[in-house]
This record gives structure tokens, C-alpha cells and sequence, in this order.
């Protein structure tokens, strides 16, 4: 139905009304009576023994409620942080993963590693004692760069002797060998894909709490995923059983996979409130503890070879990569080197022969994990910038090499898993060429050298694999859960409802776009439909949200529940209007007997099913409630190609983008406005990515060195432009609404769209992102000496 | 952060006596800088004697312009006698940190304070300014000795900012990209007599100036005059965002755009 | 402790403070009011902006107790009389926000540079005037686009 606010209406947001007008609630918004607050000590040091903790002095500080360190947390028999996908080496070696405790034994392993905590009266008094806690270290040598960490004499894992996690890899090597010897052109490239830091506007927070009289937990917490959590904390760290520990995560100010994972800090928090006597405990990051403490990502070295026939046509690619996963292995770390990555080699072409092997190594760092794209921005990076180079070799225009290999028939097997079963790139590439007005660029190009710019012009035709995902496959590859979704329909007697969902908002504006299915599907006013999500006492379980999987699987449940929601309700309607239920046609929130004037609207059917007076409650239950649990059947493949265009001051170095456009297919679209804005966001991450935002450990102290916003550049508003979307459609065949995914796209595609358009304005092979105005000076200093 | 003695003396004698009568106490105007200080442990004073009760704000355009210390870097950057009078003093205070911290920062804290990354000492020495205290004034040559050092004594407190009004001046600032502090921040300043100064901020360890530009300058106060001219690299400063050299190559690109900008 | 008080969204109020306190910690702890965020201890993402006697300033960068008679306005205190804001509702009108964490401090910048600069502001200027304020969601163009179309509406 075409109410304003059905399936593709550009409907706004529900949420926004608190929002805007400070009625959030995120966690640290909450107070609970009695309340304590955690600070945590921290390791100072990249490695090193912990000699001995000595917590008497700051115990006797003002304020102070109690110190526990990782003894206290061994006697309680509290289980470590867990890493829930087994990565299996080429050899059949299981990885080597490493103690995590949740507050540190024996060893600190990166600067800002958890070693104590501290409870106080207030945030101040838990500060001032936890700097009083004397933490007697014996410093071993550290390493901080992923390149230098394999066999480096700093052992950071008893089980890891040569610091290599895995040594995992992906398709045919002899086939790719065998393509190579008979290629006309190779076309080589070493990339690093720079090491990020996720930064949320919220900082992580949690607070703990346990009920004495019940002898259950409360968390709240900053989570994407508060069922996961909930598992995590009940099954691994053995805090509580599942229904002793409900686990709330309500306004999130952003994720970004940096709160998917489960972290010590919450953990602790919801530990110690029953150490201390139920009082509930709050922990806040501080922004210099997200810095340090929240898994990072991307981290990537890498060596790739792409080979091509005379003809122009890629026969091969070969990849080596070298990821850092930091100190410890954080909650699904290792499937994003891997499956999350090397199988989306392929990209948007039809290549024949694939072969990828990752080293996943440890190295004195934060841990790294999923961050926006998760392993396909690195693919997408990996892939782009060798066919932009490989055009080039071979004299090319990187439009007409990309076209030459698309993949064009569809379902299309690729030799690193994948099956991508629809997509027109073509489409997005004759439409993205068309918006960025690819023709004109010569003209602008020669039009800024008139003001002393360089002008470069840079694709990225990306692909990516999202909706995780079909939870059988997931399993065969080491996923130690189903990913999976679940929704909750309850129709109210006056035919409100509300729908209770395992996917969680972030930012997202879920209640915006479920709101709209159940609308368009129940053809009820929109204002009558609210989503519930985040706790686990509400919802009974869910996956959460990350890997844009949301409206792929977490709407197709909510459509499953609502199929059999339509299927009950016409039993009672064909049951108060002594009708065939064949006969019922529900269209338009109205149930109509087929050729008769007789109908009953939604809400009348909804009172029937509860009022229960008109119909044989032995063969139709009362009420009106379904759920339902969607499997997908296939990862959606959601593809576009972004177009950037940058202009360099050669007198400083800086970069500019003065031009961006994208063109995605994401299949049907539920609310345009916020995909675009999903789009934009993400875009703006990517951009970050590749001009301003790098992480930097110091070798010498392993220090991070980019600890704040004075050293971290995030994007600012005046170092963005406006930026030109396009949308073409093939729709998804895997699911009923026909949706792919759009939360990652943006930051997936356009780090490679960037720096393909840097090093095209510079006319060299490779600068290293973040291409910085220094390093982009640096670059230019030869150049200029030898025009000299 | 730590607990400290709040004071909010009315006069500066005043201020002087809390300052005195503490153990280890410390100014604050807009507390820009020493706030977040404060919070990360990097000062940890006895007592915090806030300057904003003296009302001490204010400018005076006449044969020179008097600022006041606790006028709020909005004030400088709006007042319409000074951008008159030395309109490339207002710009510069018109991009000192964000709209919200020119709310709050103010130019006597800004150059008691003397970070070697704040705009304003580019200011006072690329216009040879003369710094009022209570007990003296201090031509803007003597006045800033180093990082995060002054010529002021125990007790001396910044009472406003005097400048000349020169025939023209401009200032140019690459910024640090993360913090937006000056990376290279150039105040380049024709005064009336035509003699030119070139102050340089963000580069080395101080505010400095640099006589082979302001001898090319006082030639010629054009870009032009300009080229060839180079700051040795050898005292600059070189970290995460910028080499040395980096830095040296930015003092000169700068310095060119500030003239092109003066007025 | 010093007690203060101060006038915030209109209504007097009063509490006891250390020296230490921040305006946003006396805001957030002492009054309830949680709109206005935290989002960093370096002054720079700009989630704490309040209006302090009418003027934009960071609430994590100002002592409470400095405060003592101020005229305080946070987020809470825009909408009158159950009526947003026109800032508040171009907002929602542009989709200017996803995840709303830095949203109030968007809000509150936005309409003091309309105090300062007035209604008819061009998108340089408005990404301009936006340095100190931070978000990592929205990619700010919606936000430009509210901050154009609110101005033009107050």
C-alpha cells in the first residue's frame, strides 16, 4: 500500500524525536541507586611480566569500594574472552589462540591492557586510587608492526612461538601457478591496508549489576549484539546461566563493529557488583581508553600479482597478506583475514584462478577485529588498486579493463567460494560514469593544472558479501554460532503492533524501516507499529547487528512472522465471517471473502483473535502473536562502482576530494532517505581511511601514538564535499523483499576509489594511506627535483 | 582530575594574593589549554585562581589597539574598530580552534600561556606588540622565551595587549589535521615605518621570527619577494604529522600565502 | 563543597560542587539532564555544546563552579512549549542524524552560528563553522543540508 510510509518511502525517523531533543538513552544516561564506578589500571607497557600487584594502598583511599585484580577473577572462576571462529591453517593446525583473561595474569601484552579495576564512590576517587594501585613490571621486548612480527624475538603467546596465529589459505595454488606461466602481462603491487581506530561518538560504557535476592545479573551495556553478549558471558566466562543474566544494550550512539565484540570492561563490571555486594558498577571509557582499548581494525601488508592474457583478460590473481590481529584474539578477529576477506577476491570479475594465503599474527597492539567492511574493504582495496594498476600497465582505461571483466552471467561461481547470484555491473558503471561526468575529466584535469593542481580520477568497482549468513555454511567454515535472525510479531487486540527483533539499532534507524514493513505489509497506519530491540529479557534471542545484515536477514524474519501473522488472521476472519479461508483476501489491511461486500479490517481481526468469542478455540488458538527464525540461504551481494576525483596543492601536499560519486545496488530499498545516508557515512569513513586516519604504535616504546583526537584525524565536515549517489536495482533472489545490505558499501568501496584517483593525479604506482599531506609531499619532493 | 582551591578574585591585586597564598597555584582565564590539562594529569595545581571575575575584557582602537587579557578570541575576531584597524589580526583570532573554544579562550591566557602551537604570539611578535602586566610592559620580543615560556615573573599577570597598527598584515596557518592547532601558522606584518616582521608559530619549539624574510619583505612586501627564501630545518620540529623538513618547506609556502593574504 | 547556582532552560537551579566539577558533570550528574554528551577528554568532538548566556561554549572544557549565575541552555531546554525547534526539526526533516550521540552538540552549534551569522548560510561556511563538532556517522551532508534548511527557518 501507498500510505506515505510503506516499503520504498522516504519515510523519517521515529527515533529522532528523543534524539533531538536529548531524550536518548544511552547507557551512561542511566543511574541506578547505589550506584559505584569502575576505573581500570592499565598496562603502561607493549609487553611485559606482571611481577606483582601490590592494591593495599589504594584500597585505603577515600572512596574506594574495592580492587580486584586477575586473581580475584581465578578464584570466581571467571572464564577469559573468546574468539568464536576457528580458523584451521593450510597444514590442518588449529589456530594458536592465546589466553585472554579478563583482567590480566602474569603478562600485559599492549599499552592499555586490562590489569586491575578499581571501585569507587565516584568516577574521580575510582581515578585517584587506581593510580595509587603499584603494578611492579618486567619489561620484554615488544613488537608493534604486523610486517615485523613473524619469528620477531618478542613472544607475545606461549602457544604462538613464532607469533603466527594461522597460516590459513584459499584456493587452487597449482591452477593460479599454472595461469600465471601462461599470462601475457603480470602486473605486481605491495599494499598496506592502514590500521584503524573505530571511534563511535559514544565511548564503550557498561554498567554491572547483581541482585542479591534473585542471585541474577543486569548489564547494561554498549553492545550491537546483547544476545551474543548475554551467551558469551553465560557459556564462556561462566558468570551466570542464560537466565540468570539479562543483558540491556539501549541507545548505542554508533558501533561500527567496534561493539559487536565482548570486552573485559563489561564482563568486570557485572562480575564485581556481586563482589562488592549488588552495589551496580559504571564504567565510562574515556575517549583515550576507546583509543587504546577498543578493537581496531584493518591492519593489513600485502603482496599481490595479477596476471592477464593478451588479450587484456585476467587469468590469475595471487595474494599474501600479513594481518595483524593485535595481543589477543578478540570475538570473531579471525574470520575477518579470511572468510570475510579472501572470499571476496574476486571482486566483480570473472577470474578463473584465485589463490590467497593470510598470516594472522599477534602483534603488542589493541586487539583488531570488524570494523565497517570487515575484511571487504581489504579485499575491495586489494582487488581495485591492481586492476587500476594492471589497466594502466597495459594502456588501458580503467573503465573498459573493469568491463572487459565482469562478471556478466549470473549465478556466477567464483573460485574463493562465492556464488553471487545477481547484479548488472554494467549498469553501475555506465551510470556512475555518466553522474561523474567521466568524460569531462581531461578538461578538468588540464583545468586545474591552469591553478597549479594535480587532478586524478579513480574508480572502485566493488563487491561485497553481506548478510551473514547462512548459518550451516558459516559452521563448516569455523563459525562457533548460526547467524541466523529471529522477529517477534505481537498484534495488540486493537491492532497495534509491536514487533520485538534480535537485530539491534545503532544508528541504523530500525524502528524507522521495520515500522515500514509491517505497515506496507499489515496495511496498518505506521504510528501503530513500534520495534522493540536490545534486551534479552524482551526479545527472546537474536544475532544483532553488523555486517549489514539487518534488513537482508532481519527484516526477512519479521516478514516470516508477518506471513504467518496474515495466515492466522485470515483463519479468524473466515471464521467470523463463516467463510472458506480460500475465500479471504487480505489486501489494503482488509479481509475481504472473495466476490461478497463482506470484510472485517485488520483491527477487527485482531480484536476477534483475542476477544475469542466467534471462533472454535480447539482449532484456532486465541491470540494473535507468531515468530519466526530466518536462515539465509546465500550472503547477499550488494556492488557498485564509486567514482573519485582529487585534486593535490603541490605546495603543501594536501589532498582534496572535489568530486565523489557512487552508484550502489542494493537491491529494493526500504527507505531511500536513510540508505543514502548510510551511503554518505560510510563513504566518509573510507575517505578517512585514506587520507587522514592511520593508527601508529610507536616501534621503540609500542606507545600508540595516535591516542587522541590531536594526533587521530577524524573527517570534519570542511574536509568533505558534497558527494553525488546513484542507485540502480537488481533485486536479491535470496530473500522475499529482495534486499541486499548498505551499512558497509560506503567505506568499503571508496578507500580504493581515492587512492586509485591520488596516485593517478601523481602518476606514481603507490602512496600508503593515509596519503597525508606529509607523505603526499614526500612523494612529490622527487618529482619536483628531477622537473628541476 | 584532581581536586584544587577555586578562587574567583575581582581585582588582580587580588589574584595575585590567592596566587601567592597557595601552595602550588596556577591562572586560569578561558582555560582553553588548562582544562584539558587538568583532566589528563599534565597539571595538577594546589589552587585555580579564575581570571574571568576581573571583567577584564575589552578593545581599544586609538593610535595603537589595546586589548584587554580576558577578551574572548569571537570579540577580537568581531570587533568591527579592530578589523579596521589590524583586520589581519581579527582573521587570525577568527580561526583559533572552533567557534565554541573562541567563546571561552582568550588572549591573555592564549600568550601567558605561550603553547608553541597558539596562534596569537604569531601575532604579537609579527607586529612587535607590547605585553601590559600589572607591574610592567614588555615588548613582544622579550616576551615569549621558549615552550610554554615567558619573560612574566611570580605573580605578574597579563593585563591586556598592546599593538601598533601596521600599514597591512595577513596571517596563514596549515593546520595540524588532527587537532587543528598550527602546524605552520605565519604572521607576516608590513608596520608604518614600511619595515616588515615575520613571526613563525607551530614550527619549533617557540614563536620565532625570521630576519632573511622580513629583510626580503621590507624590500618588497609582496609573495614575489618571497621566493628563495628558506628556514633552516635543523631546529624545527618533526613528529608524527610533519618533518622538520616538511615543516621548513610549509614556513615558506606560508609566509607567501600571509603577504598574499595581508591587508 | 561550594554550592552554585545557575539558571538552566529557564529554570532556576541550584548544587553543591567541587572545583573540579565540570559544567557538563554538574549538567549530566547533578541535574539529570543527559542530552548533552560526552565525547571526548580533549576538546574537540563538540558532543558537550551548551549555550552559556547565549553563547555556544564546551561544557567539558568549563568549570561549574566559574558558572556560578549563569544563563544556561542545553538541548533539553530548545523546544518551547512542546514545539521543537526549527534546528531540532530540520534535523529530523534531513535525516542530520543517525546513531544522535553527537546530535544535541550538532544542534546547539548549529544554532548559535544562526545567532552569529544569520539565517542565509552557504554550505562552506556551514561545514566551516562546523570544526569543533565531530560525527562519525552521518558523513555530515544531511547535517549541512539541516543546518541550511533550520537556519533558514529560525
Amino acid at each position: 500500500m501507498d500510505n506515505g510510509t510503506g516499503i520504498g518511502a522516504r519515510v523519517k525517523r521515529k527515533e529522532d524525536q528523543r534524539f533531538i531533543t536529548g531524550k536518548g538513552n544511552y547507557t551512561d544516561d542511566i543511574n541506578l541507586p547505589k550506584q559505584t564506578f569502575a576505573y581500570f589500571v592499565r598496562s603502561p607497557h607493549a609487553h611485559a611480566e606482571i611481577k606483582s600487584i601490590d592494591t593495599s594502598h589504594a584500597a585505603k583511599m577515600p572512596g574506594v569500594v574495592g580492587v580486584f585484580t586477575g586473581e580475584h577473577v581465578a578464584e570466581d572462576k571467571i572464564g577469559g574472552l573468546i574468539c568464536g571462529w576457528m580458523i584451521h591453517s593450510k597444514d590442518g593446525s588449529p589456530m594458536k589462540a592465546g589466553p585472554h583473561p579478563i583482567l590480566a595474569v602474569g603478562k600485559v601484552r599492549y599499552v592499555g591492557d586490562h590489569v586491575a579495576v578499581v571501585i569507587a564512590e565516584t568516577r574521580d576517587l575510582a581515578k585517584a586510587a587506581a593510580a595509587a594501585v603499584e603494578v611492579h613490571y618486567h619489561v620484554l621486548p615488544h613488537v608493534v608492526d604486523v610486517a615485523d612480527a613473524m619469528g620477531h624475538k618478542a613472544q607475545i603467546h606461549d602457544v604462538a612461538p613464532d607469533n603466527r596465529v594461522f597460516n590459513w589459505s584459499i584456493g587452487d595454488e597449482a591452477a593460479t601457478d599454472a595461469a600465471f606461466k601462461r599470462a601475457a602481462h603480470v602486473t605486481k603491487i605491495d599494499l598496506v591496508n592502514n590500521r584503524l581506530i573505530p571511534n563511535a561518538m559514544e565511548p564503550r560504557a557498561a554498567i554491572g549489576s547483581y541482585d542479591t535476592g534473585t542471585d541474577a545479573y543486569t548489564l547494561y551495556t554498549t553492545s550491537q549484539n546483547p544476545h551474543v553478549a548475554r551467551l558469551v558471558i553465560s557459556a564462556f566466562h561462566g558468570l551466570a546461566p542464560e537466565h540468570k543474566l539479562r543483558v540491556i544494550a539501549p541507545d548505542v550512539g554508533g558501533g561500527f563493529g567496534s561493539k559487536i565484540f565482548i570486552y573485559a570492561e563489561e564482563v568486570v563490571c557485572a562480575w564485581a557488583s556481586k563482589r562488592i555486594g549488588g552495589r551496580p558498577i559504571k564504567w565510562t571509557a574515556e575517549r583515550n581508553e576507546s583509543f587504546l582499548a577498543d578493537a581496531h581494525g584493518r591492519d593489513h601488508v600485502t603482496h599481490a600479482e595479477m596476471a592477464t592474457d593478451a588479450d587484456g583478460r585476467i587469468i590469475g590473481f595471487k595474494v599474501h597478506t600479513k594481518a595483524s590481529l593485535g595481543a589477543y584474539l578478540s570475538t570473531f578477529s579471525s574470520c575477518v583475514p579470511t572468510y570475510l576477506y579472501a572470499t571476496l577476491l574476486s571482486g566483480q570479475y570473472a577470474i578463473p584462478n584465485i589463490y590467497a594465503e593470510v598470516d594472522a599474527i599477534y602483534t603488542n597492539t589493541a586487539p583488531v577485529d570488524a570494523y565497517r567492511g570487515a575484511g571487504r574493504p581489504e579485499a575491495t582495496y586489494v582487488v581495485e588498486r591492481i586492476v587500476e594498476t594492471a589497466a594502466r600497465e597495459l594502456k588501458m582505461d580503467p573503465a573498459e579493463f573493469r568491463r572487459k571483466n565482469f562478471v556478466t552471467q549470473f549465478p556466477h561461481q567464483t573460485p574463493v567460494i562465492m556464488c553471487y547470484d545477481a547484479g548488472d555491473y554494467n549498469a553501475s558503471l555506465d551510470k556512475a560514469m555518466e553522474i561523474a561526468d567521466y568524460k569531462g575529466f581531461a578538461a578538468r584535469k588540464a583545468e586545474a593544472a591552469k591553478h597549479g593542481k594535480l587532478r586524478g580520477i579513480g574508480l572502485s568497482a566493488y563487491i561485497e558479501a553481506c548478510g551473514i549468513a547462512p548459518s550451516a555454511a558459516i559452521g563448516s567454515l569455523g563459525a562457533g554460532v548460526g547467524l541466523w535472525e529471529s522477529a517477534e510479531v505481537r498484534v495488540n487486540p486493537v491492532g497495534t503492533v509491536e514487533v520485538l527483533t534480535g537485530s539491534h539499532s545503532h544508528g541504523q534507524g530500525h524502528e524507522t524501516t521495520f515500522a515500514q514493513l509491517v505497515s506496507d505489509r499489515l496495511g496498518i497506519d505506521f504510528n501503530n507499529v513500534s520495534i522493540v530491540h536490545g534486551d534479552t529479557d524482551k526479545v527472546q534471542f537474536g544475532m544483532g547487528t553488523y555486517g549489514s545484515r539487518s534488513g537482508a536477514v532481519g527484516m526477512t524474519a519479521i516478514s516470516k512472522a508477518l506471513d504467518k501473522i496474515e495466515a492466522k488472521a485470515k483463519k479468524i476472519a473466515a471464521a467470523v465471517m463463516e467463510a472458506s479461508v480460500d475465500d479471504i483476501e487480505f489486501k489494503n489491511g482488509t479481509f475481504a471473502v472473495k466476490g461478497t461486500d463482506k470484510k472485517m479490517a485488520f483491527g477487527e481481526v485482531a480484536l476477534s483473535a483475542y476477544v475469542a468469542h466467534k471462533f472454535n478455540s480447539a482449532e484456532i488458538e486465541p491470540g494473535l502473536k507468531e515468530s519466526a527464525f530466518h536462515d539465509p540461504s546465500n550472503f547477499v551481494f550488494p556492488a557498485g562502482v564509486h567514482i573519485a576525483e582529487v585534486e593535490i596543492d603541490t605546495d603543501t601536499g594536501v589532498t582534496s576530494v572535489v568530486n565523489y560519486t557512487a552508484v550502489d545496488d542494493f537491491g529494493n530499498i526500504i527507505n531511500p532517505m536513510i540508505v543514502e545516508g548510510q551511503v554518505h557515512g560510510g563513504i566518509v569513513q573510507g575517505i578517512g581511511q585514506a587520507l587522514y586516519e592511520g593508527c601508529v604504535y610507536d616501534k621503540q616504546s609500542g606507545h600508540l601514538l595516535t591516542g587522541s583526537y590531536m594526533d587521530y584525524q577524524m573527517p570534519r565536515a570542511a574536509d568533505i564535499p558534497n558527494l553525488n549517489l546513484g542507485f540502480t536495482c537488481t533485486p536479491c533472489p535470496s530473500n522475499p523483499l529482495g534486499m541486499k545490505g548498505c551499512g558497509e558499501a560506503g567505506a568499503i568501496a571508496s578507500p580504493a576509489a581515492v587512492m586509485n584517483a591520488v596516485t593517478d593525479a601523481l602518476n606514481v604506482k603507490d602512496v600508503a594511506m593515509p596519503a597525508t599531506p606529509h607523505a603526499v609531499w614526500k612523494t612529490l619532493q622527487p618529482m619536483k627535483k628531477a622537473a628541476e | 582530575m584532581e581536586n584544587f582551591n577555586y578562587h574567583r578574585p575581582a581585582s588582580v591585586d587580588d589574584a595575585v594574593k590567592a596566587l601567592k597564598g597557595s601552595a602550588d597555584g596556577k591562572l586560569m582565564s578561558g582555560g582553553m589549554t588548562l582544562i584539558p590539562a587538568l583532566k589528563h594529569g599534565l597539571a595538577q595545581p594546589s589552587d585555580i585562581i579564575d581570571l574571568g571575575g576581573l571583567k577584564n575584557a575589552g578593545i581599544s582602537v586609538g593610535g595603537t589597539v589595546v586589548i584587554k587579557a580576558g577578551t574572548i578570541h569571537a570579540e577580537v575576531a568581531g570587533n568591527a574598530d579592530l578589523r579596521k584597524a589590524i583586520p589581519g589580526l581579527a582573521a587570525l583570532a577568527g580561526g583559533i580552534g572552533d567557534p565554541h573554544v573562541r567563546h571561552k579562550g582568550t588572549i591573555g591566557g592564549s600568550i601567558a600561556n605561550n603553547d608553541p602551537a597558539a596562534d596569537y604570539p604569531s601575532a604579537c611578535l609579527g607586529l612587535g606588540a607590547t605585553i601590559h602586566t600589572n607591574s610592567r610592559k614588555i615588548a613582544a620580543d622579550d616576551f615569549f622565551t621558549g615552550m610554554f615560556s615567558t619573560a612574566l615573573a611570580d605573580g605578574e599577570v597579563v593585563t591586556a595587549v598592546e599593538f601598533p597598527i601596521p600599514k597591512k598584515c595577513g596571517y596563514a596557518k596549515f593546520p595540524n589535521p588532527a587537532s587543528l592547532y598550527a602546524m605552520v601558522g605565519v604572521f607576516a606584518g608590513q608596520l608604518a615605518d614600511g619595515s616588515a616582521r615575520v613571526a613563525v608559530t607551530g614550527a619549533g619549539s617557540g614563536v620565532f621570527r625570521v630576519a632573511g624574510m622580513e629583510a626580503a619583505l621590507s624590500k618588497s612586501f609582496s609573495a614575489g619577494a618571497l621566493n628563495g627564501a628558506t628556514v633552516p630545518s635543523k631546529d624545527l620540529n618533526s613528529d608524527l604529522h610533519a618533518s622538520a623538513e616538511y615543516r621548513a618547506h610549509l614556513i615558506t609556502v606560508m609566509a607567501k600565502r600571509a603577504v598574499e593574504a595581508a591587508k | 563543597m561550594p554550592a552554585i547556582s545557575m539558571k538552566v532552560n529557564g529554570q532556576a537551579v541550584c548544587g553543591d560542587v567541587e572545583g573540579r566539577t565540570l559544567l557538563v558533570e554538574f549538567i549530566r550528574d547533578k541535574l539529570g539532564l543527559t542530552g548533552t554528551h560526552v565525547g571526548c577528554d580533549t576538546s574537540q568532538c563538540g558532543a558537550c555544546v551548551v549555550h552559556v548566556n547565549g553563547k555556544a561554549v564546551k561544557s567539558c572544557t568549563a568549570l561549574a563552579i566559574a558558572h556560578d549565575g549563569a544563563d544556561v541552555t542545553t538541548v533539553e531546554g530548545l523546544a518551547q512549549n512542546g514545539k521543537l525547534h526549527p534546528m531540532q526539526e530540520a534535523f529530523r526533516e534531513n535525516h542530520g542524524l543517525q546513531c544522535g550521540f553527537c546530535t544535541p552538540g550538532m544542534i546547539m552549534a548549529a544554532v548559535d552560528m544562526v545567532n552569529r551569522l544569520g539565517k542565509n548560510l552557504d554550505d562552506d561556511t556551514i561545514r566551516h563553522e562546523l570544526e569543533g563538532n565531530i560525527c562519525r556517522c552521518t558523513g555530515y551532508q544531511n547535517i549541512v543540508a539541516a543546518v541550511k534548511a533550520g537556519a533558514a527557518n529560525m
